[in-house]
């Protein structure tokens, strides 16, 4: 009988997933307390010196490259994963009553993650293109300010785009938080309850906190 | 009861097949939902009508060979039971009710309700058993074996193979089948030896049966007429990963 190397079976794929996952929101822990130095209100100054920091420290520029290609293995698994997913089932059914044994947003795993990818693009755009732009033309570069441009409400499709893709977010982390446990055998009678309310929190204050951000810039309460 | 029930009718794999309307009259809520297809079934024999195929054989919860997608869920809509355990009495008179069988690439169908579940045989054969040398029966209290893993080993041995949990899963996944059948092994002592060689084969020919990848929804819980434990799922996981991390072997 035969076997299958690890990367090619679907466990393995899972668990591929699994971990850029958790890395991912790793990343996203750090992102929003940078970010959340806006709320201090000062005009961003301590803002600055966080993005700053992140801009240019070497370390950064190191983690930034694991960044991306944490975000490319995802993507590229769950591209593996939904083809294969689509061939087993070539007959669809004629009635499926999907809410009696699962949540929508477990069902919609993909259409989620492609939202984050659509609004994944659009914020390179705004806000990493200019940095490194500047950066490679030494120049400075303020991105306090260049947040209160995009963010005002003639700039409304912007704010829209945002909000979509933090609430894709929230829902993305609702099932996907505790299933990155759940798909690298982290089941426990003891912690996984935990494990499980943590989820919830976290799909829930993070993208919330990302989505005042645009919203109270927009509305002049952050200047 | 009178029930207006749209039927899946497929001539073989290669017929296309369609939904069929089909009345029935006189329907007693005492019935299962299995006689009232026989009651169907003897009508259009007599009308000189191809009955409509369809799998049973215990018609007591136990066999597994029941397996009719109802109403957009496999075995109907109660939980923890089989199709030949649902009774017409979780119906209402005049209700539609849509009929349909398994739908996965790995289930081909044969005729009408009928699928092949062969591949779940033959994710059996690759690794879901152990080797033992036959002679007398050991003495029962032998091998010392804790309550709890005892209980885990026979709540996943209580899965009957039936394949509501792929015809459940969206995208017709089979892994809480095979962690059900990984996990009776791994959890008690006659399965240690064959242990990691066991898990790597049975996912290996799951895969190559065509069945999907694991999202993690929890539908083949939530439908398993045994109500098999998303544990075995995660429990199959750390099983494989140390296989494939940790076998000192090429
Ligand atoms: C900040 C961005 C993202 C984070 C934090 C994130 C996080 C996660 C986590 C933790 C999981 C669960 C892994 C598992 O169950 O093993 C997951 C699953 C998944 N993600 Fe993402 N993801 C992100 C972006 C994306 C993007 C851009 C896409 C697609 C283009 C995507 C598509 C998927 C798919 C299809 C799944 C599998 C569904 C499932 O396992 O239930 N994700 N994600
Ligand atoms: S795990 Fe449950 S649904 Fe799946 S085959 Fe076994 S008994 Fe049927
Ligand atoms: S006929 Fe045996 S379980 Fe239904």
């Amino acid at each position: 009988m035969s076997k299958e190397s690890f990367l090619e079976s679907t466990i393995g794929r899972k668990m591929v997933m699994a971990l850029t996952g958790l890395f991912l929101i790793s990343f996203l822990v750090v992102h929003v307390s940078i970010n959340a130095c806006i709320f201090l209100n000062d005009g961003g100054k301590t803002f600055n010196v966080a993005s700053h920091f992140m801009s240019h420290n070497p370390v950064i520029r190191v983690l930034e490259i694991g960044l991306f290609i944490g975000f490319i293995l995802h993507i590229y698994m769950s591209v593996k994963l939904t083809m294969k997913n689509n061939k087993a089932r070539p007959v669809k059914y004629q009635v499926v009553d999907g809410k009696a044994n699962s949540k929508w947003y477990s069902r919609s795993m993909g259409i989620l993650g492609s939202l984050l990818l659509l609004f994944l693009v659009v914020h390179l755009g705004n806000f990493w293109v200019p940095t490194k732009q500047a950066i490679f033309n030494g120049q400075q570069h303020n991105t306090f300010d260049s947040m209160k441009n995009i963010f005002s409400l003639d700039n409304w499709y912007f704010i829209a785009i945002y909000l979509l893709g933090v609430i894709s977010l929230s829902y993305h982390l609702l099932h996907g938080f505790q299933s990155a446990f759940q798909s690298l055998g982290l089941n426990h009678r003891k912690y996984s309850p935990l494990i499980h309310q943590v989820g919830i929190w976290f799909s829930i204050i993070v993208p919330l906190l990302f989505a005042l951000m645009p919203i109270s810039m927009a509305f002049g309460i952050i200047r | 009861m009178t029930i207006n029930l749209k039927v899946w009718r497929q001539k073989n794999n290669a017929d296309k097949g369609r939904l069929e309307t089909y009345v029935v009259k006189d329907v007693s809520p005492d019935m299962s939902f299995l006689e009232m297809f026989d009651v169907l079934n003897e009508r259009l024999i007599t009308e000189g009508k191809e009955p409509i195929a369809f799998d049973h054989d215990c018609r007591e919860g136990i066999c597994g060979m029941c397996s009719m997608f109802i109403n957009g869920r496999p075995h109907g809509p109660k939980q923890g039971i089989t199709t030949c355990q649902l009774h017409m009495r979780s119906f209402n008179d005049g209700d539609t009710v849509v009929v349909e069988p398994w739908r996965a690439a790995a289930f081909p169908v044969i005729k009408d309700l009928v699928v092949n579940r062969s591949a779940f045989d033959r994710v059996i054969s690759a690794g879901g058993f152990v080797s033992v040398n036959t002679g007398n029966a050991k003495d029962a209290n032998n091998i010392l074996i804790p309550k709890p893993d005892a209980d885990d080993a026979f709540n996943a041995a209580a899965c009957i193979g039936c394949g509501a949990c792929v015809a459940a899963c969206k995208n017709s996944s089979a892994m809480l089948f095979v962690s059900a059948k990984v996990s009776q092994f791994a959890l008690l002592p006659q399965g240690q030896v064959e242990r990691a060689e066991r898990v790597e084969k049975m996912v290996a020919q799951m895969d190559e049966e065509g069945f999907g990848n694991c999202t993690n929804t929890g539908a083949c819980e939530a439908e398993c007429p045994k109500s098999i434990s998303l544990e075995n799922i995660a429990r199959m996981n750390r099983e494989y990963l140390s296989a494939k991390l940790l076998a000192n072997k090429k």
